[in-house]
């Protein structure tokens, strides 16, 4: 299945949830809208992979939710506000997800946000061609750290 | 008749209602956040108003990916917070405005904007968080009234900022059009800038969010000409939300008073935006002119029956 190209393909690190990846990722989402009972989260936490039958799911998407690879989950149709409710299923907390998400330490991501969060710069555009750009790496996913407090 | 006297733009990050419900909002890090919203609950407590709107976002609170509406009114005599995981925050529950709700409706639909009506619902974090900042903590129940208005900002596309804009037109006339005299404020939340997806999560810009400020109280006409790609990509995935503080200043005049503003960075992953517009007090000389810009609006309605900015 291929995904219709966006503009806002070009934003790096970014996966933007429309309409496309909100029928993809129905699975996904119900799945993770289902951790907001209890009962749910005990059934899930006993037998993981057994609780994820009871939606529809592809291979593929089962697996970053097994694995908890959060970046793959949002790719997959997965949308942020749901996921992070597996995130709090797993008793992380928030900052805990979005550091694993950008591939930082929990401690470093929080250092980041405290000197004032990511710059911009270098981080509006993959292809270069957005104003102000500073040039992402073209096929990275990865996003440029920190900059400092204005 | 009803009338929208102020506006007030918030963030609602949740992480500010976990700080106040753990009684967190003492330390360091939360009284930096906290202590910009003293004057603000003082500006409020003396502005009593009768109602408040509060255009705000669920999420995956109220709406699961079952049903995504595009902008829904809170209709219901009541809205109990939600669960959001961790049970439901410890806040009153919140009473609406059925009568001024279904007026509302009913007029804004008549003016070509399709609402969801909804008459049970409940209210997460992204209407509970700013309702704490401006009224405080009170034990049993709220000051005022609150009719709710959620926006779909969590599926590409939301509503563009133009739409917003004009809803905000369409919901001040519906206001103005109720018999009974209500004073009203309209709350616009979420934002400001934050992306808390993808690899880009973290990302701040403060320059763009100041300058949003800035057009929001001087030249909101320049920000309803703001594409989607520019929010996403300058203010953040989830930055996108900022479209909601339009539906306020829609519902204002086109020239407000800036009474407030406050800017923090961070709370949690997000920067922390706060406005607040009051409608100008008019004396005599405004009113005439007011009224004679009633009148030409009026002409100006007969020609073209429908709302624009």
């Amino acid at each position: 299945m291929t995904r219709t190209p966006q503009e806002y393909d070009d934003i790096p690190g970014t996966f933007v949830f429309d309409a496309e990846r909100s029928r993809q990722g129905y699975g996904i989402n119900m799945f993770c809208m289902s951790l907001m009972k209890e009962e749910n989260r005990r059934a899930f936490k006993a037998d993981e992979a057994a609780y994820l039958q009871r939606f529809q799911l592809t291979a593929e998407q089962r697996d970053a939710i097994l694995k908890r690879d959060y970046n793959r989950m949002l790719q997959l149709g997965g949308n942020i506000y749901f996921t992070a409710k597996l995130g709090a299923t797993d008793g992380h907390s928030f900052q805990h997800l979005a550091a694993v998400m950008t591939g930082s330490s929990q401690e470093d991501y929080a250092k980041m946000m405290l000197a004032g969060g990511r710059s911009v710069e270098g981080n509006r555009s993959k292809s270069g061609k957005s104003k102000g750009v500073g040039g992402m790496r073209k096929s990275s996913q990865k996003a440029k750290p920190t900059a400092k407090r204005k | 008749m009803a009338r929208i006297i102020a506006g007030v733009g918030s963030s609602h990050v949740p992480a500010i209602g976990a700080a106040l419900d753990l009684g967190k909002t003492k330390e360091p890090y939360w009284k930096r956040v906290f202590s910009g919203f003293e004057k603000s609950k003082e500006w409020m407590a003396n502005t009593k108003p009768d109602v408040a709107i509060v255009v705000y976002n669920d999420h995956a609170s109220a709406f699961s990916v079952d049903i995504i509406p595009t902008f829904a009114l809170g209709c219901a005599a009541e809205f109990p917070p939600a669960d959001e995981g961790w049970g439901p925050r410890p806040v009153p529950v919140l009473k609406g405005h059925p009568e001024l709700a279904a007026h509302i409706a009913q007029s804004v639909i008549l003016d070509e904007f399709d609402l969801t009506i909804v008459n049970k619902m409940e209210v997460d974090h992204g209407l509970t968080v700013p309702m704490n900042l401006l009224f405080g903590q009170p034990k049993d129940a709220w000051p005022c009234p609150v009719i709710p208005l959620a926006v779909n900002v969590v599926m590409y596309p939301p509503p563009t900022g133009h739409r917003c804009f004009v809803l905000g037109k369409a919901i001040r006339k519906a206001v103005e059009s109720y018999p009974e005299d209500l004073r009203v404020v309209i709350f616009g939340t979420g934002g400001l800038s934050h992306q808390i997806s993808g690899p880009r999560a973290g990302l701040i810009n403060s320059k763009w969010d100041k300058a949003f400020l800035d057009n929001l109280s001087k030249d909101p006409k320049k920000l309803t000409r703001i594409p989607h790609l520019e929010y996403m990509r300058e203010a953040g995935a989830e930055g996108i939300e900022m479209v909601m503080w339009l539906i306020m200043r829609g519902a204002l005049d086109d020239r407000v008073e800036e009474v407030y503003r406050f800017y923090t960075v961070p709370a949690s992953n997000t920067a922390v935006g706060h406005i607040i517009l009051e409608n100008k007090r008019k004396g005599t000389a405004a009113r005439k002119r007011a009224v004679a810009g009633r009148t030409r609006q009026a002409a100006m309605r007969k020609r073209a029956p429908r709302i624009s900015s």
